[in-house]
């Protein structure tokens, strides 16, 4: 067990080149420990920053030197404490050394275990390294660097280097930065330690594993390639889903404020004839039963193990095959991993040849795996090459499970060459899809590729972790909101998108998308998906236009108010006769967008929009002088109680632009918004006044006017 | 102990209540098959394999006989009936002349498939003829026509059940492209007419007709003679789905097999490619474990099923508890509560949609990012009228410029980020092989990859590697050992195989357990020479 535990010093760099990150860092080190509190409780851990005004470390009281160092947190068990300082950084004020923050960082394990503890010891750096180390005083910086990495080994250290780069550091000088990576490399290259490069906040969070988990291997044996031939391997699993916590069921009965309470809930089964609920039936009367049709089959276990399938253990080759006769999407599971025996040099050497053999000829491996003696199954799959790309790591190879027969469903789609001709892109479709796909590229050549799965995130876990961190300070602490460096995960660089607005646009010209009106009634039912969410399936094909193609220029039918072209579309929906519903819906769904375009804002970016929007809605509700229906009435009240608790007195067209105005200027106080009613006054949108719709507004315009006043925001003092 | 049972296939990890294994009753589905046995379907051969010929009859029945036993297996939901037409014998509720519906004892004429239905079914051809018989149901001078007759026997049999909770289909298996050829003029004329507002009629009620034709080698089977009509093709789908003359046996049967099976959605999502653009997209399981059905305790003495009751006991008071608890989790030394409610809100990170983000490079999908069985995805305009132009435009793109796309996928049990690789179709004469459209792979998180190979080694040294002698040994070696045409498809599972076996026998209280063949064991002879 003790074996187990790990030792880790963070090494963390917080100079003034660093202090656009340190949230991130903060974030992720925090998590580290909060995961730690669960997972890895004995693990002990240490805080060292580097870049700060002061210094204070041990060695600089014995040796001298190392300043601008400080041991926040010496080695220990981890405790919430350790969350707090985590989560409140010093932000430094010089350049830091991080070979120095190195050497601080070693000599905090070595002293501390004194060659004791074989375990895991571990330290992990995170700087941007660009900034120059000192010299050392004899030798160069690389035998410097030499002398720590043999150190290192011996005392049985890793170490883990993100070095945050790119758009996340400043302009630094070049030769410095070569001059560091060349002596992080040698960290590398000799002794077991990682260095990974990140250039953004989520592969900042990412980088780090915040959850140490101890492999385990699924099977340790023989490779039979045949008969004969036989190399010993042992596998593990590759990837693994890390699964949201499975959470205990909290009894509330024993009183909160009981010092023994477990508070535990215990779940209890009993079996009772179906016939007599009065009768529980013991155990030994109970025997399984298996679904065979509409039959179910009672087989006792005496009588299953007597028949059933029982292979015997073993990993057997069943020949080499063309990488193209396995397509990726035939994957079925998480990914193994085969090595060759650790130590074993015949079996490391044989695994190489194969696994580089298989890679020069493009071929992969079928296998039959039975892991353990007992198993019920087997498993046929694909093993495929992984040639290393670290000296210190031998080559293995990548295994995952192929479908049997019973598990492919077989079913048809229509060729695409079969659709109507209307169906199919044309050149133009063709050639702005082709610079779409080109241009969003998430890997280009010379960045790092953005949402690597090795350094994303999982968004869910880090919120639960955060959220209960919060809530074991303050338990009724609601749920927060996404962070916003996870978003970016679940939605759209916008940056990326901005880059290449031109592509997108031209994509959005030239495809056009209509709602289907006549949906056929008969085949909807059967091809009702079994388990559709219908959280908000409907309302989302808000840009949909109904074309109706009679004749060769369409006449466009606006249904929704979309997001490309909100004031055009709510113009025409204001204008259509067919239907009186439409103006209550046109000023419905522009209010909606017109919240929306606030509330989604991100800096301002939709502020002009939104304007043009209120305009618009001014403009239709003067014009619209009519008694509205009061369905329209009733929900616009009903909404805008919901969100401001705002009576409504609407009976007019007018009410719900003055109340929205009402409301808006509600909503910009609360969030000490100033940008966007400056906007407003600019553009001298003010109340609808008694003047301009007799019937329905109670205000002069004068009143109309004042209200401008009002909304600006008060100069502060 | 308790609920949960070692499941027979279970491996550690699977999740057998997650929905996205799961086949729900909801998407159950009817089927009549109707078969023509006519002498015609007995006299009319197609070359094997081995010089061996199969007679038409034979080729419908074990395709049939094949499709319920993967049904009990699958999809036990689903009902079937099997009806026969151009008989001798009539058996039908309606009474009606030439149309024999084929049952088993304990079973409705429409029901879910049962071991014995399954098992009386396999040997029909040995007693077809003396129970049954093959007689022309339609011939000049006769008022018969055992088309309509068996039409309308199908339908009868579908009235089960409404159309909202289930798919009904008539499969009809025939090699007469001309029924009514035998008769002339007015008589003719009339039979058709009938017979097609029949077929007209049987669709009016939401009821599918599907054609499985049987072909000969020298003749085609002309479709637009009476079926094209009967079961409303238009010109496009008639050139996709009637395969050509003289097609081997197995391609017809796997041609068969795959249209027996109607394709069922999965879900419907958008996908948002850019701001102002979403499209209408289907998802479909085209691979998924199939493991057996949960385990049913059942009372030993009366062979009864047992329900189980569940109650949640306080440990500390020895209450019961009633209300859904709270969870919590033991954390800083203390117990952080979460409501249900919190613990959804928590998992709500986006909207429920598939959100593009962007391409890259196919070498960027690695071996290992892979969690679980891939979705496939297939564009749909029934509601956004556009979306497969879209999603067509996209798939030529990304299979020319080698790029897969990146999305974020917001549903509610596990958001994350899945690659959507195109695939362009595949047809052999067997059919299609692989379907146009794009693979949801789904992606591991970085907390999701462990890096197993880095623990080892210990030593200063670096790896040892291979040399070039030694790769060559190798290389030789894979030549020796190589399997040219691998197909994936290749190998029933044998644990599921001898599961059922063994259901099958004491179903029907056999003595005798069948033998079943591991296929997946080395032809440990064959590598060695």
């Amino acid at each position: 067990m003790a074996r187990n535990k790990e030792k880790l010093v963070l090494l963390l760099d917080v100079g003034p080149s660093m202090h656009g990150v340190l949230p991130e860092v903060e974030k992720v080190c925090s998590m580290l420990v909060e995961k730690k509190l669960i997972f890895n409780k004995d693990d002990e851990v240490g805080v060292v920053v580097f870049g700060t005004e002061e210094t204070n470390n041990e060695l600089m009281d014995e040796v001298g030197g190392y300043e601008n160092i400080v041991v926040l947190q010496d080695i220990k068990v981890v405790d919430g404490d350790l969350i707090d300082i985590l989560k409140k950084l010093p932000r430094g004020t010089v350049d830091g050394d991080f070979l120095d923050a190195i050497v601080v960082g070693m000599d905090m394990l070595i002293k501390k275990y004194k060659g004791i503890y074989k375990g895991k010891k571990r330290l992990c750096l995170i700087t941007n390294a660009i900034h120059p180390t000192k010299d050392s005083l004899e030798g160069s910086k690389e035998d410097q660097v030499g002398t720590l990495a043999v150190q290192m080994t011996a005392q049985g250290m890793k170490m883990e280097s993100i070095v945050v780069r790119g758009i996340l550091s400043q302009d630094a000088n070049k030769r410095i930065m070569d001059e560091n990576d060349r002596l992080l490399s040698i960290f590398s290259k000799k002794t077991r330690s990682r260095t990974v490069y990140v250039d953004s906040p989520i592969s900042l969070l990412g980088a780090l594993k915040t959850r140490r988990v101890t492999p385990v291997t699924v099977f340790r044996g023989h490779l039979e390639l045949s008969q004969q031939m036989k190399i010993k391997v042992w596998v593990y699993k590759k990837t693994q889903e890390e699964k949201f916590p499975t959470l205990k069921k909290y009894s509330e009965k024993a009183p909160s404020t009981s010092k023994f309470a477990t508070h535990q809930v215990m779940v209890d089964y009993e079996y009772k004839s179906v016939d007599d609920s009065s009768t529980v039936v013991p155990p030994e009367q109970r025997i399984k039963g298996y679904r065979y049709g509409p039959q179910v089959v009672p087989i006792s276990d005496a009588e299953r193990d007597a028949v059933k399938f029982k292979p015997e253990k073993g990993v057997k080759l069943l020949g080499f095959t063309d990488a193209s006769n396995i397509i990726r999407h035939y994957y079925m599971k998480d990914v193994y991993l085969f090595i060759a025996e650790p130590g074993n040099t015949r079996a490391i050497l044989a695994v190489s040849a194969i696994a580089r053999a298989m890679k020069e000829m493009n071929k992969v491996a079928i296998l039959r795996c039975v892991w353990r003696q007992g198993q019920q199954n087997v498993v046929v799959g694909v093993l495929t090459p992984n040639i290393s790309q670290n000296n210190k790591i031998p080559d293995s190879f990548y295994f995952n499970v192929l479908p049997f027969i019973e598990d492919v469903r077989e079913y048809q789609f229509p060729s695409f060459n079969s659709f109507p001709a209307s169906w199919l892109p044309n050149e133009q479709q063709q050639m702005a899809a082709d610079e779409f796909v080109q241009m969003l590229n998430l890997a280009p050549s010379g960045k790092e590729e953005a949402l690597l799965p090795e350094f994303t995130p999982n968004p869910v876990l880090e919120r639960f972790y955060h959220h209960l961190e919060l809530k074991s300070k303050q338990p009724d602490a609601a749920v927060p909101p996404l962070d916003e460096t996870l978003k970016r995960i679940t939605e759209p660089d916008l940056e990326l998108d901005f880059e290449n607005k031109s592509v997108l646009d031209s994509l959005c010209k030239h495809f056009e998308l209509k709602e289907n009106s006549k949906k056929s009634a008969r085949r909807l039912l059967p091809e009702k998906p079994s388990g559709s969410n219908g959280e908000d399936g409907n309302g989302n094909v808000s840009d949909a236009r109904a074309v109706d193609s009679i004749g060769q220029e369409p006449v466009v039918k606006i249904e929704k108010i979309g997001d490309l072209t909100p004031v055009q579309d709510f113009e025409v929906m204001m204008t259509r006769r067919d239907n009186p519903e439409w103006v209550g819906k046109a000023i419905r769904e522009m209010r909606d967008k017109i919240l929306s375009l606030l509330t989604n804002s991100h800096g301002g970016d939709n502020y002009l929009v939104a304007v043009e929007c209120i305009i618009a809605l001014r403009k239709g509700c003067i014009l619209e002088q009519v008694s509205p229906s009061p369905s329209l009435c009733f929900c616009c009240c009903f909404f805008l109680n919901l969100l401001c608790g705002f009576r409504c007195f609407c009976l007019m067209e007018p009410g719900p632009y003055n109340n929205l105005m009402r409301y808006l200027y509600r909503y910009c106080q609360e969030k000490e918004i100033s940008t966007f009613p400056k906007l407003l006054a600019s553009m001298d949108v003010t109340l609808i006044s008694k003047s301009e719709a007799v019937d329905s507004s109670n205000f002069t315009d004068d009143e109309a006017r004042r209200f401008l006043d009002k909304i600006k925001p008060e100069p502060k003092d | 102990m308790d609920l949960d049972p070692e499941d027979v296939f279970k491996d550690e990890e699977d999740d057998p209540d997650n929905e996205f294994f799961q086949q729900s009753e909801s998407s159950k589905e009817y089927v009549v098959y109707l078969v023509d046995a006519s002498p015609k379907m007995f006299n009319t051969t197609c070359p094997g394999k081995d010089q061996k010929d199969e007679i038409h009859f034979h080729v419908s029945i074990s395709c049939i006989a094949e499709s319920l036993k993967t049904q009990i297996i699958c999809r036990s939901y689903d009902e079937v009936a099997i009806c026969f037409f151009n008989t001798r014998e009539k058996k039908n509720l309606q009474d009606l002349n030439g149309v024999f519906v084929f049952n088993v004892a304990e079973r409705e004429q429409l029901d879910r498939p049962t071991a014995r239905l399954i098992k009386e079914f396999d040997c029909i051809e040995e007693s077809f003829m003396r129970e049954i018989g093959s007689q022309y149901g339609i011939v000049p001078g006769s008022r018969e026509n055992s088309l309509y007759n068996a039409l309308w026997v199908a339908q009868a049999l579908l009235r089960k059940g409404s159309i909202k909770t289930a798919d009904k289909r008539i499969l009809l298996f025939t090699n007469e492209d001309d029924p009514f050829g035998s008769l002339q003029g007015a008589a003719k004329a009339d039979m058709t007419r009938t017979t097609l507002q029949r077929a007209k009629d049987i669709q009016d009620l939401g009821i599918s007709i599907e054609l499985l034709p049987l072909i000969r080698l020298d003749e085609e089977f002309n479709v637009s003679v009476l079926y094209s009509d009967l079961i409303g093709l238009d010109s496009e789908d008639l050139a996709q789905f009637i395969p050509s003359a003289g097609q081997k046996l197995e391609d017809m049967k796997d041609q068969l097999r795959k249209r027996m099976f109607t394709k069922r959605i999965i879900r419907r999502i958008t996908f948002h490619i850019v701001k102002g653009l979403s499209i209408q997209l289907n998802t479909y399981a085209l691979i998924r474990p199939t493991v057996p059905g949960a385990i049913t305790w059942l009372d030993s003495v009366t062979n009864r099923p047992l329900k189980i009751e569940r109650s949640l006991i306080c440990e500390d008071t020895g209450s019961l508890i009633q209300e859904p608890p709270k969870r919590f989790q033991p954390y800083r030394n203390e117990n952080v509560k979460f409501s249900m409610d919190e613990i959804s809100e928590i998992k709500r990170i986006s909207t429920g949609h598939l959100r593009l983000l962007g391409f890259k490079p196919l070498c960027c999908l690695k071996d290992y990012h892979n969690l679980r069985p891939s979705t496939f995805v297939y564009p749909s305009d029934q509601e956004v009228v556009g979306s497969s132009c879209i999603f067509i435009a996209l798939h030529r793109s990304m299979l020319r410029l080698k790029r897969f796309a990146v999305a974020f996928y917001g549903g509610s049990s596990r958001p994350q980020l899945v690659a959507l690789v195109a695939r362009d179709e595949i047809t052999t004469a067997g059919g299609q092989m692989e379907p146009p459209g794009m693979h949801m792979i789904y992606l591991p998180y970085s907390d999701d990859i462990r890096d197993a190979e880095e623990i080892f080694p210990d030593t200063e040294d670096d790896a040892p590697r291979a040399d070039k002698d030694q790769i060559q040994k190798a290389a030789a070696l894979i030549k020796r050992i190589e399997m040219k045409d691998f197909s994936v498809f290749q190998f029933a599972n044998p644990a599921l195989q001898r599961h059922y076996a063994v259901l099958q026998a004491l179903a029907l209280e056999e003595d005798d357990i069948p033998e079943t063949i591991d296929e997946t064991v080395p032809d440990e002879e064959g590598l060695a020479s």
